[in-house]
């Protein structure tokens, strides 16, 4: 089979996908793609999102046309040079064989999620890859592992990559003993222990961010690099708006448009979004967990803890990404750190960039973990 | 973490999570120990479908056997949730109320508001409604439009296990009484329910499908029903908006208006019998509401005016079906396709 002939196949994005409707071309058949561009729109029963090319060449074949519904993995385009000859173009599509989907949830019988005891509580994580360097995800307020759906897998290639739900999220103990920022530092702590991570990589959006700087001040030996998405812990501003909206939103008419201010294209926050951050808003002590952490951590619509002190020349190197239109923390606070740090501002993505521009970000953070074993 | 567990299961953790979360929660019914009288086999049946089961091992006699009198019992019930517990009384087959009517809808519906608010009535009444079930016409009805003309009554019917979850325990934990329907041929439909408590707000419901040419309003096995409309339409390029009420009392009027704002078009579908039923009161409110938005007259897709039958044939007829859902969503779109 030629090797210059590339599948676009349904992605799986998250352990629970198992299939995902194709919503939109954005390229037609006979554009030349570049690497990074966007091809095709997906939809799952969780988001909506772009599948962007992994290899340049130009599109020769559109296989699934749109409001089609495919098996993750299955193939829906083909990419090829122009040269490539059309009869060898329909060749690989005849003799196209998906591979199986490992890790899945109902494979096995066994949940892709595990727990694991800690001083902090019962805490639900995920376990991606095997061997390499380990590395650890780290999610913002609100949030929990499944903010990592289009990246875990992508990280996972070359290394061991854990994905937890903090304290009061996800499906973690809902009961945060302490709120603040040095104790969510030590609820990370205490997982990196019961799982014997001695050193890890940490990979920390917002609130997750400032976490993973309180790691590196407080155990700079135990973290081997940081990359830093949209962090908190560089500046006083932050939407306090959309914190205490956050904290207070029971409905979702009230939680859509606080949502939507989380990316720069808003219509990313479907129905299904929604509903999931509502499931989880409704749990037994999340609301009280939420406005614990609001306070303890962003009070008075500013955020505490200023970190940048936390980088220094000698310690892990750092990089930050940050959504040129992010309107919750403001991409300005990425100054603080322009002297330490390799910092990227990514047009087009709002908060959450490692959802938004998944492709980018995860080039980004693999560059940055080989610089880092490099470097060591 | 949620898993896929069956309806009659998130009925059963719903229970249980709210007896160990508060000890003023008790459960009366008949059989849903052992069976009055059978203190050789307590734990043994577990109420008439078994949801019950394992619950007097950890809560012992916080669960009564009763004799077989609804009129005594409900009427316990609703005098022990006076006195401050939170009964949740299981009524069997909700086709049974009418030997208890009086205490359910002139004593706890009325408590609050004839003691100028400062009695409080929180029982739930759990009972199996509707048909399918091969149980002929005296415990296969779909009774709710009883209780949602009477004003002091909560009612609610949900559709899958996680909304029945999430509203039982609201159901409990609500101060009023709480009518809670379960449809009888959903107890097997399994969905992902979280193991922990959570609460869904009563009055709120579901749009389960995003849809722009017609709105379907519906609750309780007709939501799938509904669903596979939907999906049926979708073929012939229709797209559907699927409304899951959950709540019948209160309503959320706003998600159907707003729904029907757009899509210009309503279709009602109803387990219940046609007249003065939730599928007239929807029609009804959306025809004085947002008449200037449709575009076509509603169209109601009910059982007929008659006793649920007994032969398998006719019952299977008598529910509403996703054809009969399907052609009545067509029907609203003929004068537009027409003009």
């Amino acid at each position: 089979m030629d090797a210059r002939i590339k599948p676009i196949v349904m992605p799986k994005w998250g352990l629970s996908m198992a299939q995902g409707k194709v919503t939109g071309w954005l390229k037609q058949p006979g554009s030349p793609v570049a690497v990074g561009d966007e091809i095709v729109e997906v939809e799952t029963d969780k988001i909506a999102g772009v599948v962007e090319a992994g290899d340049a060449g130009v599109l020769r074949r559109v296989l699934a046309e749109v409001n089609t519904v495919h098996a993750v993995k299955a193939l829906i385009g083909v990419v090829a040079d122009a040269d490539v000859p059309d009869p060898e173009i329909d060749a690989y599509v005849a003799s196209y064989v998906a591979p199986a989907d490992v890790g899945e949830a109902d494979a096995g019988g066994e949940s892709p999620h595990r727990l694991v005891t800690t001083d902090s509580g019962t805490l639900r994580y995920a376990k991606r890859g095997e061997g390499g360097d380990e590395v650890v995800l780290i999610h913002g307020f609100g949030g929990d592992l499944d903010s990592w759906l289009f990246n875990i897998d992508a990280l996972a290639a070359r290394t061991t990559v854990y994905a937890l739900d903090l304290p009061g999220h996800g499906q973690s103990t809902k009961a945060i003993a302490d709120a603040s920022g040095e104790g969510l530092r030590q609820a990370l702590e205490g997982f990196m222990d019961a799982l014997g991570i001695d050193r890890a990589h940490l990979i920390g959006h917002s609130m997750g961010g400032a976490i993973a700087l309180r790691m590196a001040r407080n155990h700079p030996e135990r973290v081997a690099s940081l990359s830093l998405i949209s962090p908190a812990g560089l500046g006083p501003e932050i939407d306090a708006a959309y914190i205490d909206g956050f904290v207070a939103a029971t409905s979702r008419r009230e939680l859509k448009p606080l949502l939507e201010r989380l990316f720069a294209n808003p219509t990313l926050v479907n129905r299904h979004l929604v509903d999931e951050v509502l499931k989880y808003k409704r749990l037994d002590g999340v609301t009280e967990a939420l406005g614990a952490l609001a306070a303890a951590q962003f009070p008075a619509g500013q955020q505490r803890d200023i970190l940048a002190g936390a980088v220094t020349a000698g310690g892990p190197r750092v990089l930050v990404i940050w959504g040129k239109e992010d309107s919750i923390i403001p991409a300005a606070h990425a100054a603080a750190l322009s002297d330490r740090a390799h910092v990227e501002i990514l047009p087009g993505a709002g908060h959450m960039a490692h959802m938004e521009q998944a492709a980018r970000v995860n080039e980004l953070i693999l560059a940055h973990l080989a610089a880092a074993r490099a470097h060591a | 973490m949620a898993r896929n567990i069956s309806f009659k299961q998130a009925i059963s953790e719903a229970l249980d999570l709210e007896m160990r979360r508060d000890p003023n929660v008790i459960i009366l019914g008949e059989d849903i120990v052992g069976g009055a009288g059978s203190p050789g086999e307590r734990d043994a049946w577990g109420g008439v479908l078994g949801v019950t089961k394992g619950l007097y091992a950890k809560y012992g006699d916080r669960l009564l056997d009763t004799p077989l009198s609804e009129s005594a019992y409900i009427g316990a019930a609703i005098g022990a949730a006076c006195c401050g517990l939170r009964p949740v009384a299981e009524l069997m087959f909700l086709d049974f109320m009418g030997v208890c009517f009086d205490q359910i809808f002139n004593q706890a519906a009325k408590f609050k508001y004839m003691f100028g608010g400062k009695a409080q009535t929180p029982i739930v009444i759990r009972a199996m409604v509707g048909a399918g079930f091969r149980a002929a016409a005296q415990h296969s009805q779909m009774l709710t439009p009883i209780f949602t003309h009477i004003p002091g009554l909560k009612v609610v019917c949900p559709s899958n296990g996680y909304d029945a979850k999430g509203l039982l325990i609201q159901s409990i934990r609500d101060n009023d009484p709480v009518m809670f329907c379960e449809h009888k041929a959903l107890y097997g439909f399994e969905n992902d329910v979280p193991q922990e408590s959570y609460t869904i707000p009563l009055g709120e419901a579901n749009v389960v499908r995003d849809g722009e040419h017609v709105t379907i309003v519906t609750y309780g096995l007709t939501v799938h029903r509904s669903l596979q409309a939907a999906e049926a339409l979708a073929r012939d390029g229709i797209e559907a908006e699927v409304i899951d009420l959950r709540s019948l009392s209160p309503i959320d009027w706003d998600t159907v208006i707003d729904s029907v704002e757009r899509t210009g078009r309503l279709v009602v579908v109803d387990e219940a019998n046609p007249r003065c039923s939730i599928a007239t009161d929807v029609a009804a409110y959306v025809a004085a509401n947002a008449f200037s938005a449709l575009k076509a007259a509603p169209r109601l897709v009910t059982a007929p005016h008659t006793p649920v039958p007994f032969s398998p044939t006719l019952e299977d007829l008598y529910i509403p079906s996703g054809e009969k859902i399907a052609a009545a969503a067509s029907q609203t779109l003929k004068p537009a396709l027409a003009a």
